[in-house]
């Protein structure tokens, strides 16, 4: 199997902070791939890395075989990303959001409107195709975003904590969603969640960061086996992700984020 | 090039949606137009003048019968009689009157002998445009009284007649460039600059930076986009102003066309600023605590409301390289004389050249990356 997602040694400082330290892994092609971690891990940064949002400080990633930091126009051609924040454009409606993100990927025009009917099929947005995201609830916004992500027919899908926020039934439709969708594409899905059992049902493999670091990478059965003193039918991820990660807090103070000045509108 | 026309369908179809975005735009400038137009346009009438004759002699009952005529007719003064200088100096200082004309008590014996006859206005000069207008009138009293009684066929003097070479303009017309520019650049900061921080601190274009849209194309979105709003600002307020403010011909369909240029350029001009402006700002809080500050630093210095030759030095300094100034005096030279691209030659080269520095420091300046 070729890998859709290979990366090697990877960095990432922030004047002295170091938020990402020597990170490895691979992706196989076709893999749902869990990153979990405690909050401040690096998840993010990883993945806005392997996004090209990012420059790493040092080390290598490559998706689909291309650099993504001296070929990053090939690297951004063939994912497809659903940031943490919701990113829709609210005051346009759900089938003009599709629209305007096939045009920035040079989708043909007949392509564009097929893929854009079968898209809002696969999301069950249809009979709202015409109405403006402002308009949705939280879990058809994320429903939007995935559609919007695979306009232009991806072959890495990135979710950077897709269902936070959503209320568990929309959850569970996002996930049914995101699966029956990967059944009918060629698609290499990496996802980071704190929804331990939505990571133990869905990923083929599981990887831990804790400090920035690489601490546990497997499949769900195996790091659940790796627990010493429990059988591993009575071991859940989340005693996994404890193991791993330990049970202290982790405040820590952060960048003041622009989001939480008083007059960025709150839909 | 077809994602900067993705990022500008992407923009216009947002606005299309957001109306009142286009109609807060005009309001400011509109109501502006119309107040200070017709609040400094108008001749000051009424003021009330003290007059106290200590003299009550012939030439003395004249130049109180002159005065009475200006009362009467221009209604520029109002005449009040007062006996006490004292007490009209008193109300002068509170506020009663508006200035004190004082006929001294040897005035006739003087205007008959020719020895230099005086009278004093005395006025409140924390007001200069009322102490002016005061000046100006009993001055003209004044050289009333001193004309001769019989008038000569042929002037031996030399005399000035004034002659315009435009209809006359009143000062809301004055200032209809300065409110077509302000539009401009109030769609311009609103539509272009907090929108934009916003979107940004919203995380939305995280959205747009992982897909293969390149630096200068998203930069050219933004800012074709954004030119485009504001040309639509500026050109219903071309029409709106014109008609309000009594423009002569206001539907002239040669000169909406140079207008439309020039509104083109000045809104590319100003978007390009602006984006320059905001490219590294992440904070929503800025562009709007600078938007004031902006107006200000940008629309007085230009000569949109009093003519930049009485400024003091810095501030033509800033004239000089402020883009409204070009605008402003574009704009007034096409709608006030109705001129050809002749005479805004120069304006048209700043703006150009200005819009090509803007942008090019703001795409260098614009981050790819988070």
């Amino acid at each position: 199997m070729t890998a859709a997602i290979e990366v090697r040694d990877i960095v990432k400082k922030f004047g002295d902070f170091t938020a990402v330290d020597h990170i490895n892994f691979t992706v196989q092609a076709g893999e749902i791939f869990g990153l979990l971690g405690p909050n401040g891990a690096g998840k993010s940064t990883l993945i806005r890395m392997m996004v090209t949002l990012l420059p790493p400080t040092s080390g290598t990633v490559l998706i689909n075989g291309f650099d993504v930091t001296k070929q990053s126009d090939d690297v951004r051609r063939s994912i497809g990303v659903i940031p943490q924040a919701m990113t829709s454009d609210l005051e346009l409606s759900v089938e003009e959001n599709l629209l305007i993100f096939a045009k920035l990927y040079g989708v043909p025009r007949d392509t564009r409107t097929r893929l854009i009917r079968e898209l809002l099929e696969a999301v069950e947005l249809t009979q709202w195709a015409d109405k403006p995201v402002k308009n949705l609830s939280g879990g058809m916004r994320r429903r939007v975003e995935i559609a919007r992500g695979l306009v232009h027919e991806p072959r890495v899908f990135f979710l950077d904590e897709p269902t936070t926020g959503l209320d568990p039934v929309s959850r569970t439709a996002v996930w049914t969603m995101l699966q029956r969708i990967k059944s009918q594409r060629d698609l290499t899905v990496l996802i980071t969640t704190h929804y331990m059992d939505e990571a133990d049902k869905l990923a083929d493999r599981i990887a831990i960061v804790d400090h920035g670091k690489l601490v546990a990478l497997d499949t769900p059965r195996a790091l659940k086996a790796s627990i010493p003193g429990r059988a591993a039918d009575t071991v859940t991820l989340d005693d996994v992700f404890v193991h791993y990660t330990g049970h202290d807090l982790r405040d820590a103070l952060q960048a003041p984020s622009a989001m939480d000045s008083p007059f960025v509108m709150r839909r | 090039m077809h994602r900067a026309l993705a990022i500008v369908e992407r923009e216009l179809r947002r606005f299309r949606r957001s109306p009142m975005l286009i109609v807060m735009s005009m309001i400011f400038p509109l109501l502006q137009l119309i107040v200070l137009g017709y609040a400094f346009g108008g001749n000051v009438k009424h003021l009330k003048l003290a007059v106290v004759d200590q003299d009550h002699g012939v030439p003395a009952v004249r130049i109180r019968e002159l005065a009475g005529a200006v009362s009467a007719g221009a209604r520029t003064l109002d005449i009040i009689e007062y006996v006490d200088p004292g007490e009209a100096l008193s109300d002068l200082r509170n506020g009663v009157v508006n200035g004190v004309l004082e006929i001294p008590p040897d005035f006739s014996r003087r205007a008959l002998t020719d020895q230099q006859p005086r009278v004093a206005l005395i006025s409140d000069n924390t007001d200069t445009f009322v102490s002016a207008t005061l000046a100006g009138t009993v001055n003209s009293l004044v050289g009333a009284f001193n004309a001769p009684v019989t008038v000569q066929r042929v002037e031996s003097v030399a005399t000035l007649d004034v002659v315009e070479v435009y209809p006359y303009v009143p000062y809301i017309q004055y200032l209809l460039p300065g409110s077509i520019t302000m539009s401009i650049f109030m769609m311009v900061m609103i539509g272009g600059g907090i929108i934009f921080i916003d979107d940004k601190a919203r995380g939305l274009h995280e959205g747009y930076l992982v897909t293969p849209i390149t630096k200068l194309e998203l930069v050219a979105g933004f800012n074709i986009s954004g030119t485009i709003k504001a040309v639509l600002a500026g050109a219903v307020i071309t029409v709106l102003g014109s008609l309000i403010a009594g423009v002569p011909n206001p539907l002239d369909p040669i000169r909406l066309l140079r207008m439309l240029l020039v509104i083109s350029l000045t809104s590319f001009a100003l978007i390009s600023l602006m984006f320059l402006l905001m490219v590294r700002v992440t904070d929503p809080l800025l562009p709007r605590a600078t938007f004031g500050v902006l107006n200000t630093v940008l629309y007085f210095p230009s000569g949109a409301v009093y003519p930049q030759a009485g400024f003091p030095g810095w501030m033509q300094a800033i004239a000089v390289v402020d883009p409204f100034t070009y605008a402003v005096h574009a704009f007034k030279s096409l709608l006030l004389k109705n001129t050809g691209f002749g005479a805004i030659g120069y304006d048209l080269l700043f703006l150009t050249l200005f819009s090509a520095i803007a942008m090019t420091a703001a795409t260098a300046l614009f981050k790819r990356t988070l």
